[in-house]
């Protein structure tokens, strides 16, 4: 079962956000039409990672946009954009990330887009909102995270901002632009009208923050420090961090510093006793923690403290986690295969219904695949 | 009307991964219940960050749960739970964290709440899924970032792991919960039939890194490697990071190089002409951007590159941030209160629905401070 069975996703998005929203619609069941310009296609196609292609497009535009088809249409053709307003009226939803005015401009702005269809969901992803200063600015992943204070969470405290080293708030927004537009679908199902949804990068990843910006509003606006040495949450007490052991890595997450003390016979932790201390003294803790966890190998530790109930565990690079049985059991994985034989390996949607996992070996399409076909289905 | 308007939640879970799930689905309209055992309620509430405390519990705690009842209850108390299950009876979405192997203990697992109320959505979390080695280990969100090979993403090359500083497999994994929830509602409205969603955060996790895991297949299983310096991701080449200048940071995405060494006048990014260098020489080219960077002020920078359209940002703490009139406009902030008129600020839901913002003042509920309300007026003796 499908739960997006029968729902139709035109996708004029581009890039990360809101292509990764059409990916999890699409994987639910939807069936999502990117519309895109001829020739170039989507701007995705051509942003790689590694400068990695496959069939013509990056394989990041792959991994995105698989389990989708393709419609070509130059939208300042006054004919295309004729048959693009048909396809509106049969379809479900709308997505675009273009930014502010250039949909009034091409004249598939909201109002217009609810005129062809009453019923239809619009749901567009801006950088920083409609208005005000930054409305013009590039909504860019890092500059994102850069301007919302995030880069101040991660990494040690000597060092710069670390941004967090994936398009974290392209996936975030991409991920509330879907609960928008369902939340938006089942609203229809109760009033029969559609809906403008509209999220911004910056609000996400804002959204993204509430737990510590709350906290930030609350306890007369400190700023967050980060730890000075294995720092993984600024907020958070000793003994929470990552730790160099003697052959290796470990990661440590909250627990009682009594606890661990006694476990580890270390009399200079069990002075610890005041729980306000284990985030004050936090810096000093985590030193001792580092003098002796460096001196045996991380089994060693994993062993001793993960028997005793305290939260640890390896640190894994990609390699030890994709050859680990705790991973095949997942069936994370799935191949796609492309028109010019060439084979994708990926990942599969994440979310499990009724105890199935949501498959789709369907590929990125080409640009214009599937235009035809559509052509002819829709009569346009 | 908010969209979810009259859809009642039973909440069972607990710290963040699925309470997050649960505030967006309370912003969105449902009425959400959380609960809760006696005396000690949700863990969260005790799990102080900095060790802030609001009106007695946990800042954390007032983050996540406001907009939410509390109804307290043991569920390993016969008569407490027969109270929830009729409580159940009445929801249109159970959620719960609990790990795999306890709910079933409890009696409460799909099998016998569909028994009960074969319409229900059923949605839950766990840390690893149901099965396999890891099943029984603590869903926590810096052993899913440090066991799922995040944490070599952030940071610099040479360093050891750098963990994102944020609980980033809880936030997603309730996210995914919601998108579950909320497709699994539509496929209701139209077929009258319930569905079981399931999440467990390292699948969550993994769906994060959904761009970096694929590039690993593709390129023969090669580690990944940060930048020397100013790293920002680890796949992608020179500008793309964060450079020190002469009075504080400023942000490069993409762009090319010789333009960049144009703009900012430094003869030596010229050279760079080869867009496949922009990776493969990134460290060098890093190391050139960092020296001259740091020979100006971030104004200086931003007053060229801007005008030229080239991919940057200052970068700003939250001070500044609240401070900037690009904040104010967008009203992110909002004041709840809660039952006993102690009021904080906190985050508005980010999502924009027929151009309105949707935001509550309802603060997070006491322990149990609607229990009694509730029992009355849903589960009447």
């Amino acid at each position: 079962m499908r739960p997006l069975d029968g729902i139709m996703v035109l996708e004029f998005c581009q890039f990360m956000a809101g292509p990764s929203a059409g990916l999890k619609l699409a994987d639910l069941g939807a069936r999502v039409i990117k519309i895109e310009r001829p020739g170039k296609g989507e701007g995705g196609r051509q942003i790689a990672i590694k400068n990695l292609f496959v069939d013509g497009s990056s394989l990041v535009f792959h991994t995105i946009n698989r389990n989708k088809e393709s419609y070509a249409a130059n939208l300042k053709d006054p004919k295309d954009l004729e048959r693009v307003k048909k396809l509106i009226k049969e379809a479900d939803v709308m997505t675009h990330n273009f930014r502010p005015g250039v949909m009034e401009r091409i004249g598939l702005d909201y109002q217009m887009a609810k005129a062809l269809n009453p019923k239809l969901i619009y749901a567009a992803v801006s950088g920083y909102g409609t208005g005000g200063p930054w409305a013009g600015k590039p909504g860019q992943d890092l500059l994102v995270q850069c301007l919302s204070g995030l880069a101040y969470l991660s990494g040690d405290e000597s060092d710069g901002p670390t941004p967090f080293g994936l398009a974290t708030a392209d996936i975030i927004t991409g991920s509330h632009l879907a609960h928008g537009i369902l939340a938006a679908l089942f609203r229809r199902s109760r009033t029969g009208k559609g809906g403008l949804v509209e999220v911004s990068l910056l609000e996400s990843v804002v959204d993204f923050q509430f737990e510590v910006i709350t906290t930030y509003l609350n306890d007369g606006r400190r700023l967050p420090k980060r730890a000075r040495k294995g720092n993984a949450h600024a907020y958070l007490s000793a003994p929470y961090g990552v730790y160099k052991t003697k052959n290796g890595y470990m990661a440590l997450a909250m627990g009682s510093l009594t606890t661990i003390g006694r476990i580890l016979q270390s009399d200079a932790l069990m002075d610890f006793t005041d729980q306000r201390d284990w985030f004050i003294g936090r810096d000093e803790i985590m030193d001792i923690l580092c003098g002796i966890l460096q001196k045996r190998d991380t089994a060693h530790w994993l062993q001793l403290l993960g028997a005793k109930g305290i939260w640890v565990s390896e640190v894994y690079d990609y390699e030890t986690l994709l050859g680990h049985e705790a991973y095949s059991i997942l069936e994370m994985d799935q191949k796609l295969k492309l028109l010019n034989g060439e084979e994708v390996h990926t990942t599969r949607c994440p979310i499990r219904i009724n105890d199935e996992r949501l498959f789709a070996e369907r590929p990125a399409p080409r640009i214009g695949q599937h235009t035809e076909t559509i052509a002819r289905e829709f009569g346009l | 009307m908010k969209p979810l308007e009259d859809i009642l939640v039973i909440d069972l879970s607990q710290f963040l991964s699925a309470p997050s799930a649960t505030l967006r689905l309370a912003d969105m309209g449902a009425r959400v219940i959380k609960v809760e055992r006696p005396e000690t309620g949700d863990i969260c509430r005790q799990l102080y960050v900095s060790n802030v405390i609001l009106n007695g519990e946990s800042s954390v705690f007032r983050a996540i749960n406001r907009n939410k009842e509390s109804f307290e209850a043991d569920l390993k108390d016969s008569s407490d739970k027969q109270r929830v299950l009729r409580l159940i009876q009445k929801a249109d979405i159970l959620v719960h964290n609990f790990r795999p192997g306890a709910i079933e203990r409890l009696g409460l697992d799909y099998a016998l709440i569909q028994k009960v109320n074969p319409g229900i959505i059923y949605a839950h979390i766990s840390g690893y899924g149901e099965e396999g080695p890891w099943k029984s280990k603590p869903g926590q969100d810096l052993l899913l970032q440090s066991l799922s090979g995040l944490s070599w993403l952030s940071g610099n090359g040479g360093k050891g792991p750098v963990p994102m500083g944020l609980a980033i497999a809880d936030i997603l994994s309730g996210s995914h919960l919601v998108q579950g929830i909320l497709a699994a509602l539509v496929y209701k409205s139209k077929t009258n039939k319930g569905a079981k969603v399931s999440i467990s955060m390292l699948e969550s996790i993994l769906d994060f890194q959904f761009e970096t895991i694929t590039t690993f297949y593709h390129d023969g299983g090669k580690p990944v490697q940060r930048s020397q310096n100013s790293n920002a991701h680890a796949y992608l080449g020179a500008p793309y990071g964060v450079y020190a200048t002469e009075n504080g940071h400023l942000a490069l995405a993409m762009g090319a190089i010789p333009v960049l060494g144009e703009l900012l006048d430094c003869e030596a990014l010229k050279a760079y002409i080869d867009p496949e260098g922009w990776f493969a020489q990134r460290d060098e080219i890093k190391q050139v951007l960092a020296d001259h960077l740091k020979k100006g002020t971030t104004e200086k920078w931003l007053s060229i590159l801007e005008p030229a359209d080239f991919w940057c940002s200052d970068v700003l703490d939250w001070h500044r941030l609240l401070d900037h009139e690009g904040f104010k406009i967008l009203r992110m902030i909002q004041r709840v209160t809660m039952g006993d008129g102690f009021s904080y600020e906190t985050t508005r839901c980010p999502i924009r629905l027929d151009g309105e913002i949707l935001t509550s003042p309802l603060g997070s509920p006491a322990l149990g401070e609607h229990t009694q309300a509730i029992a009355e007026e849903l589960i009447p003796d």
